[in-house]
């Protein structure tokens, strides 16, 4: 089994003995708020998914992130995970000291050992980490609505984090997906990362990959995603049928990732991987614009940056794919990269395209989308025009 | 935190390989590239001997993971 990034899946869940002792502290302790994300990250760093990750990134552990895109150590890693500040009182209060960490429902969730109060320059940030300072991309204004001092150190929870009750079925931790890999016999697994619907082009990368590997993880991202992104239950309806109509049940799992996603391109597709890594698959699909939003990045740069750390910095293969659609002189799915065609005989349709159609009430062409997940995005625009407000 | 760094000492010539090696690396230092190796090390060997579930909880993911149909 790939081992974890850094050779060891971290553990920040607090035992019996050692959560009995938190609880008793907690209330008197100053609390530090998180918001959804941060609420996020904290799970998922207790959980092991942020492996080497033990709790919130100190000063040096960011600096490094930004600059060098790794870790003080070493460790690959291109996402600051970072936990803001918002009570101003304790911005003067010393290191080291621990605090109650706070979710926005008010509930204790565990207790950060405070090593670091750092402030940080959220320009520099986004111009390091998401390549653009433009106010309309989604994780620059994520940016600018937290405050810009940060708190680091280790955290230790009392309570799992459950981001949302509706999906905790298909919730599954690292240590599980291992266990699961390893009961099914999968010395090789790869993951399928996603924040959409999986249509046939998406289908078409996954089975293409499935062909060299034992098993396939299509592990989509269900934790805050942009107000125009398809909601969470609808895309794991449409997760759900693919998997139940379209492949073989022996060679698939389907578990949520309840992490918010950055839309940083690039810096997010090498995150997207360790993290994957860290759930013990071996392999991961890089498509066009991994992790992009609108036209912030180029359509092969999620692709390019893995090119910049040497094969066994990452440990976990990328299996990067070029724009696949239905091609009706192929009279299947191929790609650039397999299809003797020209473009007129490649049926594909923008995301906005998409939607447009749905809008209108128009059925979606069976070469972009299988029948069973349209009629699921078809009911659900449907529905969304008789309710404006969702 | 900041005094708690011991210094070892080691051959001259593993010590340049070792800057040989590190050249085209993302590590800073030799110490960093040596600090990094020997975490690994370690919590390889720290890996062997821990247990990730106790009976209960093994028996109660390989019942959810039954649920989900992935295991018979």
């Amino acid at each position: 089994m790939i081992r974890p990034h850094g050779g060891r899946l971290v553990n920040r869940y607090a035992d019996e003995s050692e959560r009995q002792a938190i609880l008793e502290e907690i209330k008197a302790l100053p609390a530090l708020d998180l918001n959804r994300r941060e609420t996020s990250d904290a799970g998922l760093i207790a959980n092991g998914a942020m492996s080497p990750l033990e709790g919130f990134m100190t000063r040096d552990d960011y600096e490094n992130v930004l600059e060098r895109r790794r870790l003080p150590l070493g460790l690959a890693w291109t996402i600051p995970i970072t936990l803001s500040l918002k009570n101003a009182a304790l911005a003067t209060k010393r290191p080291p000291f621990k605090a109650a960490l706070r979710t926005d429902d008010g509930e204790l969730i565990g207790v950060i050992d405070v090593d670091d109060i750092y402030t940080v320059d959220h320009t520099r940030e986004a111009e390091r980490v998401l390549l653009t300072t433009d106010a309309a991309h989604p994780g620059v204004q994520y940016l600018q609505s937290v405050p810009n001092t940060y708190v680091g150190g280790r955290i230790t929870l009392v309570k799992k984090v459950i981001d949302d009750e509706r999906f905790t079925h298909y919730l599954l931790e690292p240590k599980e997906t291992r266990v699961l890999f390893d009961a099914k016999g999968w010395k090789k697994i790869v993951a399928f990362q996603t924040r959409n619907p999986i249509h046939r082009a998406h289908e078409y990368l996954q089975k293409c990959a499935l062909e060299a590997v034992d098993g396939l993880l299509i592990h989509p991202i269900m934790g805050e995603t942009k107000k125009d992104d398809i909601p969470a239950d609808v895309r794991l309806q449409c997760y759900q049928a693919m998997i139940a109509h379209y492949f073989p049940r022996d060679r698939v799992a389907l578990s949520i990732l309840p992490f918010a996603m950055r839309y940083a391109g690039p810096s997010e597709a090498i995150f997207h991987a360790i993290v994957r890594k860290n759930y013990g698959c071996t392999h991961f699909i890089v498509g066009r614009d991994h992790a992009g939003v609108g036209n912030y990045y180029g359509t092969y740069d999620a692709q390019e940056i893995f090119y910049e750390f040497q094969p066994g910095e990452l440990e976990i293969t990328p299996i990067m794919f070029d724009h696949a659609f239905y091609c009706k002189k192929c009279q299947g799915m191929a790609s650039l990269k397999t299809c003797a065609h020209d473009k007129s005989q490649h049926m594909n349709l923008s995301g906005t395209k998409v939607r447009e159609l749905l809008r209108a009430g128009e059925a979606l062409p069976d070469e972009f989308t299988r029948r069973e997940v349209a009629e699921i995005l078809e009911k659900y625009y449907a529905t969304a025009s008789e309710n404006p407000t969702r | 935190m900041k005094n708690d760094k011991v210094t070892i000492k080691i051959p001259r010539p593993l010590y340049l390989k070792i800057q040989q090696l590190i050249g085209e690396s993302g590590f800073d230092s030799a110490t960093d590239f040596i600090v990094y190796v020997l975490r690994d090390v370690l919590s390889e060997k720290g890996s062997e001997n821990r247990e990730e579930f106790t009976a209960d909880e093994l028996k109660s993911l390989k019942q959810k993971l039954r649920n989900l149909g992935y295991l018979d």
